[in-house]
């Protein structure tokens, strides 16, 4: 960027000074989860792992953290899956085929995907009753696609339109079907948008809060984010060495995927490849 | 789009209409299983919604829910919390915003002045918080603004109780700020990048110092950009009520934080009186469906197709 000023340190301490509130608190819970006491983000009592006794033990009523944590690796994985399959599918369509209605359809796509679908919770979960889907993992999955179909049919749309047509044109000459066209030749070539959003979908959802939270009732089927929920309350009384580490051991995947990813990620943020 | 129906078929009508079924064969194999998600969790529930908030639905009515006809949007209306809420959803959505896009614009100016690595790395610390799962970042407050001694901000500020709970507005404000700030960052950053950098040498070579060069060549092509991420936002912050669920539930006492969606999400799933209200938090929603169907239908008339397909490919909560 040829907009560095001679005194870019001077703007890069101001902004690491209003930046030292988020390191200080993801700093609170590693140093919460390893200490009996803590004051501020000072240990006052002892280093310890007792708080991370949830790993051996089942805590009062809840369902052991290993039953949690695979049913988020599931919801997770589930939808991450989905919505590149379903996304991929319908965006190839969009980018490549001509059909009646296809303007309308990609307008559908872009007002769903300003349309706040959180409102829609309530009926939802009235749908997923009468399909007998509540309080199973197979419904929140479905819902959760649905919040995000319409960014990842918007974002692969982009990266199709993108990709050279050639080849396409030249298999198709040679009498290729579409579907093996789709799956032989384009999806190899925007392979940097499925990773990015398959892992942007898979963070998203792992961290995802108010759908488990709503359409999910039985402990055999809490996420990490239902089970860590359960554990907030009054400070006083509630145990927060044990919180924190809950929280450390439900934030450290998703920081895991998140730096693998990020490569991926920032080229959709900033449009490595444009769309 | 295709141009042209056929022309109206005589005697070969059997060959044409499936001449006309094989063209469109690929085209719904394709679009099948999106079709089916739309109508299943969009459509549908758009319309239960509605046809929900003419019912007395609730625990209590389950198997047998009555057609009340608009009475529970007369009750909405009669209700004394109602301007209450209609407040707080306004002073909610409006400084959330207001410091999404301050923040956002400050942290995509000043990030690009830096040298890429460093200016990267920052980026990358300001989407944690968007990134991490609500709960987690919820948790983080409330252990930081727990009563003395336990919470830092109490003991920096000597202020001994829960700062939830003695400032419960900026908590909620700042805490989705925090987060609605790295979206407006990711786009105002994209779309400094994409500025010509002939016009960052033609200013230099003009003598601009680098705040003339913000303040005159950057900030004016921000506009748009702007415009659409407070577009954005406002629909999705009026929607949107995970985090003030998680950090006050609507307290302290009645009513002191909750926002209209939260209202409604709280009327049909939770109650004290152990009698959830559907066909009421239904009504309350349906308010919210039509003006998020409305207003994106505004919005892509005011941003049209080809300007919102080069914009960001970010999603937004």
């Amino acid at each position: 960027m040829p907009l560095r000023p001679r005194a870019w340190w001077l703007v890069l301490l101001l902004l690491a000074a209003i930046t030292v509130p988020i390191v200080v608190g993801y700093l609170w819970i590693v140093i919460g989860s390893f200490n009996t006491r803590v004051h501020g983000i000072t240990p006052v009592g002892e280093w310890t792992l007792e708080n991370w006794r949830f790993l051996g033990e089942r805590l009062g009523r809840r369902p052991s953290i290993w039953t949690a944590l695979l049913n988020t690796l599931l919801f997770a994985g589930g939808v991450s899956l989905l919505v590149v399959t379903v996304s991929a599918m319908a965006a190839y369509a969009i980018s490549r085929l001509s059909f009646p209605g296809r303007g309308w359809f990609l307008g559908l796509v872009l007002v769903l995907h300003a349309f706040p679908a959180v409102s829609l919770l309530i009926a939802s979960y009235y749908v997923l009753r009468v399909m007998g889907l509540f309080d199973s993992l197979v419904g929140v999955v479905l819902v959760m696609t649905s919040f995000m179909m319409p960014f990842g049919i918007w974002l692969l749309k982009g990266f199709f339109d993108n990709i050279s047509w050639e080849m396409e044109m030249a298999a198709l000459v040679v009498g290729a079907s579409r579907w093996r066209i789709f799956r032989t030749i384009a999806l190899p070539l925007v392979r940097p948008g499925l990773f990015a959003l398959a892992v942007f979908t898979f963070l998203v959802a792992w961290g995802e809060f108010i759908l488990p939270y709503t359409f999910i009732v039985s402990g055999r089927t809490w996420t990490l984010s239902i089970y860590l929920q359960s554990m907030l309350g009054d400070f006083e009384r509630a145990d927060y060495g044990l919180v924190a580490a809950v929280g450390l051991f439900y934030v450290l995947p998703a920081v895991a995927v998140f730096l693998v990813g990020q490569r991926y990620l920032l080229d959709m943020y900033f449009g490595g490849s444009k769309g | 789009m295709r141009s042209g129906r056929p022309r109206r078929p005589e005697a070969g009508e059997s060959v044409s209409t499936r001449r006309a079924g094989a063209h469109l064969r690929t085209p719904a194999l394709f679009l099948t299983p999106a079709f089916v998600v739309i109508a299943l969790f969009f459509v549908l529930p758009a319309v239960v919604t509605v046809f929900l908030s003419l019912t007395d639905l609730s625990a209590r009515t389950m198997t047998n829910p009555t057609f009340v006809g608009l009475a529970n949007y007369e009750y909405i209306l009669s209700s004394r919390w109602t301007p209450i809420v209609v407040r707080n959803t306004v002073l909610y959505v409006t400084l959330t915003l207001a410091f999404n896009v301050v923040m956002g614009l400050a942290l995509a100016v000043s990030t690009s002045l830096l040298p890429d690595r460093i200016g990267n790395g920052l980026r990358l610390l300001w989407l944690l918080p968007r990134i991490t799962s609500p709960v987690i970042y919820v948790l983080i407050w409330q252990a930081l603004l727990a009563p003395a001694p336990f919470g830092l901000v109490g003991n920096l500020m000597g202020i001994s109780r829960n700062v939830v709970n003695a400032h419960p507005w900026p908590t909620v404000i700042l805490a989705n700020g925090l987060i609605g700030a790295s979206l407006g960052m990711l786009i105002f950053t994209a779309a400094i990048r994409s500025i010509p950098r002939d016009l960052f040498h033609a200013s230099a070579v003009d003598g601009a110092t680098t705040w003339q060069t913000v303040r005159r060549v950057v900030l004016p092509l921000m506009r748009w950009p702007i415009m659409f991420v407070t577009a954005y936002q406002t629909l999705s912050l009026l929607a949107s009520f995970e985090y003030i669920l998680l950090l006050t539930n609507g307290g302290p006492g009645f009513y002191t934080t909750e926002v209209w969606s939260l209202w409604a999400y709280k009327e049909a799933f939770q109650s004290y009186v152990g009698n959830v209200e559907f066909g009421l938090g239904a009504a309350m929603a349906a308010v919210l469906v039509v003006v998020g169907i409305v207003a994106s239908l505004v919005y892509l008339r005011v941003f049209r197709f080809d300007e919102l397909l080069s914009r960001p490919k970010v999603e937004v909560n």
